[in-house]
């Protein structure tokens, strides 16, 4: 496969001036991620202050009346409540050994931005949040929460004022800072070596996933369920079972209403192959090329592209990518408080909702293993608005 | 020898710097571009860079972002630009290239673009967010067209990289004055006097330096060092504000 690249997908398509800092990462990647003493030091971090590993948990409730066993991987017990914890403690101890001062971040639903600071604040990071002034306000919770954890939140008002208009203000900055400065970027997506360096990261999820599986019921899963936005989360599960053929993986995204013409966040199930953010991947995108807004209820999954090694896995036939709508994920969302007591983020509630409405695609006594992302009390706001 | 390059060569021969404005396509209205075109054309403009607009523009100030913006909502599309631009090319003198985003470029297909923007009188194209590494392919399908494919490089381009983008530079290159965005500024920083050198020195191309550069006396430290100059936010500005593009090259000609 050509560099960077997940067939004919991925690939760095920067501005010149981001050349230095995306090589200078690749080459910290390629040998100081790749080393023994760098990777115990964040296995010790990811068990110590991260609480790794997270439980795989069985769900008895639903999974009696799904007709199938119903295991959650537990990244909502992750330290600040999802998976993005992962990728930042692993960006800021790269960011540590590059002699950086600064960690620069864009954040949609806010998750990524408290990893991101809370990552700095432990490591000894300043850190600079971008995001979207739409985003600030329905995520207000988490700019709080950023903003404790000692990091600097900048509104961003251009644009959709969103998760990609802060991802262009944070490539932006980047620029200019790019000295001091390591960009954590938030996703499995972005310009070479991101989609590759925020896996490894996050593939803690599906090897402790496997092993789990292994211990736990004696076999393989039959079948991987995740959200993708970006697709961080699916990727760090789907990577360790990718050799397993017999293990189905369904990557879910985000349908928006539902309605015909409304705006959505089905960048591969309804997208064409464009260049966005430094990549060549699956976008919304009008005839033109002019990149179309997208909409979630779920402000982790509202962007319009995704990381280029799902839509690699899409074109493959490797993985499935479905979509569900806001209400179904609402419905999954309560689901998953009642019948089991946890209460999720509504962007994992897409995952579970893949299980809910397409239970008859699944055999009975079949293994199913869904990533719960993180966990729903930053979504509190909405939900409210939504279901009063 | 390019088009472009001879263009600038032409100016550099006068004894002064090529002036190279830009413009996004559509701005300040689709019927005042061309008017605003064929004025920078007839004021003296060496090369006018025709800005492609795209929504989400990485590498550029609220100045550039804005005018590009209100272009696509008065419908500008690369589609649009190659169908115009062959009605008033024809009078205009100076060079012509295309500056956007790849994105919209791809979507048109580099197939056709590489011979639309041929027949339209496109002498090059410069595309930010298209390093060397992935340049290649697209340099060859537009070269066989007679079309540049312009590298930009900045005060951070390391020497075994300013080599790479001078083994198969064609037109110009365009050396970004600032590590920042688009965007006029009253002053440059210290140290690009020293790479303007160190480009001029790699590079058999002609050197045009850009983004920042507001007034003809940023540029006089310079010398015949530096080839040409891009002024693209300080025209915006200056065209919003009611100015005529006469007025606005008459310090650069």
């Amino acid at each position: 496969m050509k560099k960077g690249y997940f067939g004919d997908f991925g690939g760095r398509f920067s501005p010149e001036l981001l050349m230095p800092p995306l090589l200078e990462v690749e080459d910290a990647y390629k040998t100081i991620v790749k080393s023994k003493p760098f990777l115990t030091e964040f296995g010790r971090i990811l068990t110590e202050y991260v609480g790794r590993s997270t439980p795989l948990t069985f769900c008895p409730n639903l999974s009696r009346e799904l007709g199938f066993n119903l295991y959650l991987k537990r990244e909502d017990l992750a330290h600040t409540g999802a998976h993005k914890i992962n990728n930042t403690i692993g960006q800021a101890l790269l960011a540590k050994h590059m002699g950086k001062k600064t960690l620069l971040a864009e954040t949609g639903a806010g998750q990524h931005g408290v990893a991101t600071a809370t990552a700095a604040a432990y490591l000894g990071l300043n850190c600079i949040v971008y995001m979207g002034a739409t985003d600030v306000k329905r995520q207000a919770h988490n700019v709080r929460r950023m903003q404790l954890l000692g990091a600097e939140v900048r509104p961003v008002e251009s644009g959709t004022k969103t998760l990609k208009d802060a991802i262009n203000a944070a490539f932006r900055f980047w620029i200019s800072e790019q000295a001091d400065t390591h960009y954590c970027f938030g996703t499995a997506a972005g310009p070479h070596p991101f989609p590759a360096l925020v896996r490894d990261f996050q593939s803690v999820v599906g090897h402790e996933a496997r092993q789990q599986s292994v211990e736990q019921f004696g076999t393989l899963p039959d079948l991987l369920v995740a959200c993708v936005g970006g697709g961080s989360n699916a990727i760090g599960l789907f990577h360790a079972f990718m050799d397993d053929r017999d293990v189905r993986m369904v990557g879910v995204e985000a349908a928006g209403s539902g309605e015909p013409g409304c705006y959505h966040s089905m960048a591969i199930c309804k997208g064409t192959p464009g260049v966005f953010h430094g990549a060549r991947t699956q976008l919304l995108q009008t005839e033109d090329g002019q990149i179309e807004p997208s909409h979630s209820i779920a402000p982790g999954l509202d962007y319009p592209g995704v990381g280029p090694e799902h839509a690699w896995l899409d074109a493959s036939g490797r993985a499935e990518y479905v979509s569900v709508n806001d209400a179904q994920a609402l419905n999954a969302f309560q689901s998953l408080c009642r019948h089991e007591g946890i209460i999720p983020a509504l962007e994992s509630s897409h995952a579970v909702a893949y299980v809910l409405e397409y239970k008859d695609d699944i055999p009975a006594g079949s293994k199913v293993i869904v990533n719960l992302s993180g966990r729903g009390d930053k979504d509190m706001g909405i939900i409210e608005e939504y279901l009063g | 020898m390019s088009n472009l390059s001879e263009k600038i060569r032409e100016a550099n021969a006068k004894g002064r710097k090529a002036v190279i404005p830009y413009l996004p396509a559509g701005f300040p209205g689709l019927t005042e571009f061309w008017d605003v075109i064929k004025e920078l054309d007839a004021a003296g403009a060496d090369v006018i860079e025709i800005g492609v607009p795209f929504s989400d523009p990485v590498a550029d100030g609220p100045t550039v972002e804005q005018a590009c913006l209100e272009s696509l909502e008065l419908g500008v599309t690369l589609k649009w630009i190659l169908e115009e631009l062959p009605k008033h090319r024809a009078g205009i003198k100076a060079g012509i290239v295309l500056m956007g985003y790849l994105n919209p470029f791809l979507q048109y297909g580099l197939e056709k673009l590489a011979k639309d923007a041929a027949a339209a009188g496109v002498g090059g194209l410069i595309i930010p967010d298209v390093p060397y590494e992935e340049a290649q392919e697209m340099k060859e399908i537009l070269g066989a067209q007679g079309i540049d494919f312009i590298y930009l490089v900045g005060l951070n381009t390391p020497p075994e990289r300013l080599k790479m983008y001078a083994s198969n530079a064609s037109g110009y290159v365009y050396l970004v004055s600032v590590m920042g965005i688009t965007g006029a500024r009253t002053s440059l920083p210290k140290e690009i006097g020293d790479k303007i050198i160190e480009v001029k020195e790699a590079f058999d191309v002609p050197l045009a330096l850009g983004f920042g550069i507001k007034t003809p006396d940023q540029l006089e430290a310079f010398g015949d060092k530096l080839d040409g100059a891009v002024i693209g936010s300080a025209l915006i500005d200056h065209i919003r504000g009611g100015g005529s593009a006469k007025e606005f090259l008459s310090p650069w000609v």
